[in-house]
Formats: C-alpha cells, sequence, structure tokens
C-alpha cells in the first residue's frame, strides 16, 4: 500500500483493474485505493508481471504489499529479476513519496487472493466511481466501451453514456448526481485527514512569509489576445498562467522546491506543483501537475482543468498526490486579496496569491490603475530564509511579465 | 432558430448537474449572481459556458461574462444569442471585446 500523501495511514483497496499474471508497464493504472480524501487510482511503478494481488476490501496499514510484480528480465530497464512488492515507502507513516525503487522482498504467499483468471474482456472491467455513477444515472454497462486500463470502464465513459443519452430538454439528474460526487461521511474524514496534516505542519515547520504585488497589466493583456476568437473549451484562465509562472520561478529558486524529511532538504530534481482545490461541500486537496515548469500555458491551462474536474469528482492518481514539490493556494477571481498558506509537509514552501485587482499604482512616476495579485511565499525557516524567499518572488514577477515567452 | 426560457433553464441546469451536482437551479435567487449563488470558481464558471457553447451551438464572448450577472441575466443572454446566432463558433464577436 504506497503512502498517497503525508496525511495518509492506511487505506481500503477497492478494486483491481489488471488480473493476476497481467503484464504491467510503469504507469499504468492497477488499482483502486480509497484514502480519507479520495477514490485514487495507484500506477505500476515497474514494468514487469503482477501477481499475488491482494483480495479487495480490506483497509490496509500504508506499507504492506497488495501485489507482487515481477520486473521482465529481458525488460533491460531493471537489472534485478527479483519479484518486488508494491511500492513501500522506507517510513510507512512519516514518508510521503512512495519510493521510486523498492527494496526487492521475497515473494512470500499472502493468504491466497482467489486467484480466478478471466478471459479478458468476458466482463467489463469498471471502476468503483463508475459503476456507482452509471447505478445512479441508469447507464447499461453491457455496451460501453472502456477507455481506461486496459479497457476498463472509468467515470467519464459513464458521463460520456449519461450525456448523448441526455436532450437538453431532459430533466436534470441532479439529486441523483450527488451521490457520485460526493460521498457521504467523506467531507468529514476529509476534513480530519487535513486538520492533521496541517496541525502537524504549524506543529513543525517554523513558517516565515514574504509578499508582493506584481502588476498583471502585460499577462492580462496577453492574455485577452490569446483567447480572443477562442471557444470556452480552449480560453485560458489566470490562474493556468500564474501556475505557469510559478513553476517556472520555483526552477529558478530550487531552494524553495524540495522536501525536508529526516532532518534534511532533499532538493528536488522535477517541478511538480501541488494546486489547492476547494471541494464543493467542504474539504481541500492539492494534486500536483507533473513537471510544470515544462508545460506552455495552454498545456497548463488543460491539465490544470483536468486535474481540478477529477478531483471534484474524488478520483486522482497516486503521482498526483505524492510527487508535488511546492504548492500554490489561488484564491481566484472571487477570493481575498491576500492569502498566507500553510505548507504541505514535507515541502518547504507555499505560494498563496489573492484576486486579480484593479488597484492604484505608481507607473514611471505617474499614478495608474493596473491590474495587479497580491503574491505571498511562506516558507520553512529550517531550510531557507527571507532573501531567497524574495528571490522567488522577484522570478515570479519576471515571468509574469513576460508570459509571450512561456 | 429560437429556444425558450424553460428550455434553456433546462440546458443550464443541465450542464450544472455535471458542475455543482447539489444544486437546485429552482431554490436559487434567479435575479443574485449566479457565480455567488451556487459557489462556482473560474474553472466551474468556464465549464459551463463551454458546457452551454456546446450544448446550444452559441458561442459566448469571454467580453460578455461580465455583462452576465444572475441566472435570469443569463438564460435572456442565451436567448438573445440562439435566435441571431444559430451555430458555429463566430470571430467577429471578439473585434467588439473591451479591454478586460
Amino acid at each position: 500500500m504506497p503512502s498517497l500523501g503525508a496525511d495518509m495511514e492506511s487505506g481500503v483497496l477497492l478494486e483491481w483493474l489488471v488480473e493476476p499474471g497481467a503484464q504491467v508497464h510503469r504507469g499504468d493504472i492497477v488499482a483502486v485505493v480509497d484514502t480519507d480524501k479520495a477514490e485514487i487510482e495507484i500506477e505500476s511503478f515497474e514494468d514487469g508481471t503482477i501477481d499475488d494481488l491482494m483480495e479487495p476490501g480490506a483497509r490496509v496499514p500504508v506499507g504492506e504489499r497488495i501485489a507482487t510484480i515481477t520486473v521482465d528480465p529481458t525488460s533491460g530497464s531493471q537489472p534485478d529479476p527479483a519479484p518486488v512488492p508494491a511500492p513501500t515507502p522506507a517510513q510507512p507513516v512519516k514518508s510521503v513519496v512512495p519510493t521510486p525503487t523498492p527494496a526487492p522482498s521475497p515473494p512470500a504467499p499472502v493468504a491466497a487472493a482467489p486467484r480466478v483468471v478471466l478471459p479478458h474482456h468476458e466482463r467489463p472491467r469498471v471502476s468503483p466511481l463508475a459503476r456507482r455513477a452509471a447505478e445512479a444515472r441508469h447507464v447499461d454497462l453491457t455496451h460501453l466501451e472502456g477507455t481506461g486500463y486496459d479497457h476498463a470502464i472509468v467515470l467519464a465513459d459513464v458521463e460520456r453514456a449519461d450525456a448523448d443519452s441526455r436532450i437538453p430538454t431532459t430533466e436534470p439528474a441532479t439529486s441523483a448526481l450527488a451521490g457520485a460526487a460526493a460521498p457521504d461521511g467523506h467531507a468529514a474524514t476529509m476534513r480530519e485527514a487535513t486538520a492533521a496534516l496541517m496541525a502537524r505542519s504549524k506543529r513543525e515547520i517554523p513558517h516565515f512569509s514574504v509578499e508582493t504585488t506584481i502588476d498583471l497589466a502585460n499577462a492580462m493583456a496577453w492574455l485577452e489576445s490569446h483567447n480572443a476568437g477562442r471557444p470556452a473549451a480552449e480560453r485560458v484562465l489566470p490562474a493556468a498562467l500564474l501556475l505557469a509562472a510559478t513553476a517556472r520561478a520555483a526552477r529558478d529558486v530550487p531552494e524553495l522546491n524540495a522536501h525536508f524529511e529526516g532532518g534534511r532538504v532533499k532538493p528536488a530534481t522535477a517541478v511538480h506543483v501541488g494546486v489547492a482545490i476547494a471541494l464543493r461541500g467542504g474539504g481541500l486537496i492539492a494534486p500536483a501537475i507533473l513537471d510544470a515548469d515544462r508545460s506552455s500555458v495552454d498545456e497548463t491551462m488543460e491539465r490544470l482543468r483536468d486535474v481540478a474536474t477529477r478531483a471534484k469528482r474524488g478520483v486522482m492518481r497516486a503521482s498526483e498526490m505524492t510527487q508535488a514539490t511546492i504548492t500554490v493556494t489561488n484564491l481566484g477571481d472571487r477570493g481575498a486579496d491576500k492569502v498566507l498558506g500553510v505548507i504541505y509537509p514535507p515541502q518547504v514552501a507555499i505560494v498563496g496569491l489573492g484576486a486579480i485587482r484593479d488597484r492604484v499604482t505608481a507607473v514611471d512616476g505617474m499614478i495608474a490603475v493596473r491590474p495587479s495579485v497580491i503574491a505571498t511565499v511562506a516558507a520553512d525557516h529550517r531550510v531557507t530564509d527571507g532573501h531567497q524567499a524574495s528571490r522567488f518572488l522577484a522570478a515570479l514577477d519576471h515571468h509574469l511579465q513576460t508570459p509571450e515567452l512561456f | 432558430m429560437t429556444t425558450s426560457a424553460t428550455e434553456l433553464r433546462a440546458a443550464i441546469a443541465s450542464v450544472l448537474a455535471d458542475i455543482a451536482p447539489e444544486i437546485d437551479l429552482g431554490a436559487i435567487d434567479a435575479s443574485g449572481n449566479l457565480r455567488d449563488e451556487i459557489d462556482l470558481d473560474s474553472l466551474d464558471a468556464l465549464r459551463l459556458i463551454e458546457g452551454l457553447e456546446s450544448r446550444l451551438g452559441v458561442t459566448i464572448p469571454e467580453a460578455d461574462h461580465a455583462t452576465v450577472g444572475s441566472l435570469d441575466d443569463l438564460v435572456a443572454y442565451l436567448a438573445r444569442r440562439s435566435a441571431e446566432q444559430p451555430t458555429g463558433y463566430d470571430r467577429r464577436d471578439d473585434e467588439s471585446a473591451d479591454t478586460r
């Protein structure tokens, strides 16, 4: 059971999306786990043959083996052909990032999971969320084509089928949907998980913060011309531009793009920006946009839209939940002027962005009214100080003046 | 092509069912600010516009967003758009976009 966040101690294995003996590749979605925060799709960390699948349904502590993946000796990517456990963090509770190359252990026989190997495609494979949504919306799963791993039917397929069957004049299935989007009791456990993590952050991390007001006249003008003539589906929101600029600033000032674990700083080797997303009905989730510093503004928007949509449905991927190297909290256009965030352990900084507003400012010795944002960064004083944090905000400002270079 | 207000409200409700499933449009203040009434962030609002564009075959330029505040405004706006602009995206709209 991989650790899917610093606040996770155990998870409920909901479903396998692969059969015992199946060939899996690094990044394939193999299982769905319910944490206190969301249903999370677990990706394989290896190429190989998966086996010894634990029976779904049980609550499993982080670190316990749920399957073995035998690395294919001919693949060449892994010299060690020994069976390996599912990714296991070295310190099950404290560690956040599952070790990418877990320590090999012998494939100890576990209480035998039923080895019923069904021929592929004999029955449709359906994710739990998709099944729930299908029941709520009376969608027949037998004729659906799945787009998930190995043609598994996922929530998006059900929604597509449902949307196709619905015409604008039919009654909306509002009440039926509520169950799928916000499972009862999830909000409360999510609040507890967030509470534990934030309390730990405030207890352990000596926060300090700096702030600056960034002129967004260039950025907003660029965005307006970028969006002109585009249908809504292709438009970019200011949030995506701010996110792309933040990722580039994190690359420029790597002191803030790191983890602090076991009393030591571990600089990150990539920029994975966590995005704090408020969920309807309460709760907060901060999945990461991976390699955000290398995404164009359009790509960033697409990924932000994807991750936010899935977050609100409660289905995330393990890699998104564990790999953030810095987080952004953006209050959005209806938000307050300024936010000082609380760092997500084991990260060392969180960037806070208030609402973009027109403000009176001095430009070339004259008074002007320009759109601007108050940007803050709260950082871990064990790791960094005001000088680096100021450099970070200066870099953010610099990138936001030249969005055409992204 | 004209579309009745009832049909337009049903279309809005149908698009919102995916974005804000717990919302009952009949229970909100139709003259209040829609985004405040049903707590839509900027991504939600964009998804609503996107859903309406594809469902109704109208275009809703970014410059018009600020002019549409309430549910009543939105229904009236969509009725006007669907009457004057049957289908397809019309780039002419964006030339009249005001600054910001």
